[in-house]
């Protein structure tokens, strides 16, 4: 089971509704081609419910999101989100999942785009002087009969 | 058949890894079977891109979830709190956050000092040996000297402070309660051929660089140089026994899916509170017509979790967000007994560090703190690694109606009925959540949080699953006796999370296998009388 031709359109017009390009932070939207292309090569066991939530989108719609206006379209977002459960809920889960993990986003944000592993990160050890009032306490564990 | 072994190990995790190292010194034969298999450091998450999306899927901590071979599905429809785990070799520490706290002394005594549940038929003192031990095997790193214990040593020093860490002792300084680094199984220290950990931040999920303590890299290639054989994919179905009411051995099914007997002269259960009373049940036979060891009608009762609660904020400046075990320190302020609170027992606060960057987004969007839309991306840049976070962990106390049974329907891919969770919260549990989160909010309120967000139970928080054969001196209150032999059958042992008489208000990984080898002694103890 794959998404159609109607439901990929879709759902590349929610992901660009989840998360818009940006000019003041110079990243792509969700829609973008290579992070929807990401999205859909994550739907994986989560198909069936993103079919759920796109023919909940469409319902409520009346036809293909792309024909609406955009007035009309964000209308359609908020009673999807309001109505559309745990399916929606997925469908949102795996825009975000792919959208933060895209290299462009992640370097606006500051951030690596690798994995932790091997570089890891440092920590720093910070002031265990903090720790004198508490080492000042006495034993407070309740003893035993 | 088989040839018949000494010693059959059912399970490979915290306590089954222990108790076939400690048993190994006696140069018995013992098997193990374990219905997982090995995990390999590069099969982490943390090895790729993908990291944070795994524990969405292959990496999920619910079995029914994760879904993979070695699951088994578990029907926790009625419960609201649902069941956590991992199968393989190192069972659920390959999948868990390494908190590494110990039961308090007084939690082995709530009926003498608290007038509720049982009191336990050991002490901590009785396991302060097993303690130290296992901390010296699994490789604990923290500090002496924590006013809420008697004196302990951890191996290694603890994990640094951090930003968080800074925040949050902090405000509990200015609060005046008690805090502490926290006792963890991470290495700090290159420690027995293991590396110090490196801030992979994603430590619940399998550590990619093995600073995190999981039994496969601990006690099993210990006990596998001392001759102990550990066979894995291979899922147990029953327990079978004779006609004198021992057992005999096991059936299970190999890693071919064919079935085997497999005859021993002892078996140890070591599969957790779900797992261990499931196979009991399927264990039923004419002469243990309720499922085996089961005389008192306590297999499967009392299952207890630890109700938890996140309560998180946000505060004004980036802190060390994912880039940190989520690990830092604990408060045990609130941890004993104080009935001008409303309520009996007490819990314990684990305090965070943060989330990574999906889960900051995944998270906020479903609490409706993060937008659709053009708001979405400034909405997201101030809460980027600005999340504080405490869990609070309360004693769950033991109620004969929540319990494990066998689901009519469910099974598992052998076909063996799966286990079927019914499970609710005391109303002494609620009262001490409210109080939990009460407090939570005030230290982040001292921590300058703002922004507030509480999970209340959290979801998929059952990580200990603990109870459904507990251990007392009477026999039909009680499964096993004092050293973990089964009161029906006298050469069946359980190790597990499952012979707890009561939950704590802590992660229970170091007292479950300080037991283990506890247990594991007093076999070796009894060894000339063990079955009479």
């Amino acid at each position: 089971m794959t998404l159609t031709a109607d439901e990929t359109a879709d759902y590349r017009c929610i992901a660009g509704m989840i998360i818009p390009a940006s000019e003041k932070y110079a990243v792509p939207g969700a829609d973008d081609d290579l992070i929807f292309a990401d999205i859909i090569k994550s739907i994986g066991r989560d198909e069936a419910d993103v079919k759920t939530a796109l023919a909940k989108a469409r319902s409520l719609a009346g036809g293909p999101l792309s024909a609406l206006d955009a007035a009309s379209r964000d209308s359609v977002a908020d009673r999807l989100r309001a109505e559309g459960g745990n399916p929606v809920a997925i469908l949102t889960r795996i825009v975000l999942l792919c959208y933060y993990r895209d290299d462009r986003v992640m370097i606006s944000l500051g951030l690596e785009p690798r994995p932790p592993f091997p570089k890891g990160h440092v920590l720093e050890q910070g002031d265990w002087s903090l720790l004198d009032p508490v080492k000042a306490r006495k034993p407070f564990w309740r003893q035993v009969p | 058949m088989l040839d018949k072994v000494d010693v059959l190990i059912i399970g490979s995790g915290a306590s089954g890894a222990a108790v076939a190292w400690s048993l190994a010194e006696t140069k018995m034969r013992i098997v193990c079977l374990e219905q997982g298999d090995w995990v390999k450091p590069t099969d982490y998450p943390t090895n790729g891109r993908d990291w944070e999306a795994r524990q969405f899927s292959d990496f999920h901590p619910s079995p029914n979830r994760r879904a993979r071979p070695s699951d088994y599905p578990v029907n926790d429809d009625n419960s609201p709190i649902k069941v956590l785990n991992f199968n393989a070799v190192g069972g659920s520490t390959i999948l868990y956050a390494a908190h590494y706290p110990r039961l308090h002394p007084s939690d082995f005594k709530v009926k003498t000092l608290d007038g509720v549940a049982d009191d336990w038929p050991i002490d901590y003192a009785t396991l302060d040996p097993f303690f130290a031990e296992n901390d010296r095997m699994m490789g604990v790193s923290g500090l002496a000297g924590d006013p809420a214990y008697p004196a302990k040593q951890p191996p290694m020093p603890p994990l640094g402070l951090g930003k968080s860490g800074t925040r949050f002792a902090k405000a509990l300084n200015t609060l005046g309660w008690h805090w502490w680094p926290s006792d963890t199984t991470l290495t700090t220290t290159e420690y027995e051929g293991r590396a110090p950990c490196i801030n992979l931040g994603h430590c619940t999920f399998g550590c990619a660089q093995g600073a995190k303590a999981s039994t496969d890299i601990t006690y099993w290639p210990q006990a596998l140089r001392a001759g102990v054989e550990l066979r894995t994919k291979c899922r147990v179905s029953r327990i079978e026994t004779g006609p004198d009411g021992m057992a005999t051995g096991v059936t299970y099914f190999d890693q071919d899916g064919v079935e085997q007997f497999q005859p021993a002269e002892m078996v140890i259960l070591a599969a957790n509170g779900i797992g261990t009373a499931r196979l009991l049940l399927n264990s039923a036979s004419e002469r243990f017509p309720t499922g085996l060891a089961n005389s008192s009608d306590q297999v499967g009762r009392n299952f207890m979790f630890h109700p938890y609660a996140s309560i998180y904020g946000y505060v004004d400046e980036p802190l060390d967000g994912n880039r940190a075990s989520p690990l830092c320190l604990w408060s045990h302020e609130h941890y004993e007994t104080d009935l001008s609170r409303g309520f009996v027992r007490g819990y314990s606060y684990q305090l965070g560090r943060g989330v990574g960057a999906i889960t900051e987004a995944i998270t906020s969007t479903a609490a409706g703190r993060l937008p659709w839309g053009t708001d979405h991306h400034d909405t997201y840049r101030g809460l980027l690694n600005r999340r504080i976070v405490i869990a609070a962990i309360c004693e769950d106390l033991p109620e004969a109606h929540n319990r494990i049974t066998l689901d009519p329907v469910l099974k598992d891919s052998h076909g063996i009925p799966a286990p079927k969770v019914d499970y609710t919260m005391s109303e002494n549990s609620h009262r001490m959540l409210d109080h939990a989160i009460a407090r939570a909010k005030d230290i982040l309120a001292a921590a300058g949080a703002s922004n507030i967000g509480v999970d209340r139970p959290i979801l998929f928080g059952g990580w200990h699953l603990l109870g459904t054969a507990r251990m007392g001196d009477d026999p039909t209150r009680s499964v096993v006796n004092g050293w973990g032999r089964t009161h029906d059958v006298k050469n069946l042992f359980i190790v597990d999370g499952s012979l707890f008489t009561t939950s704590g208000g802590v992660n229970p990984t170091s007292t479950i296998q300080a037991i283990a080898l506890y247990i594991a002694d007093q076999i070796k103890q009894r060894l000339a009388t063990l079955f009479d």
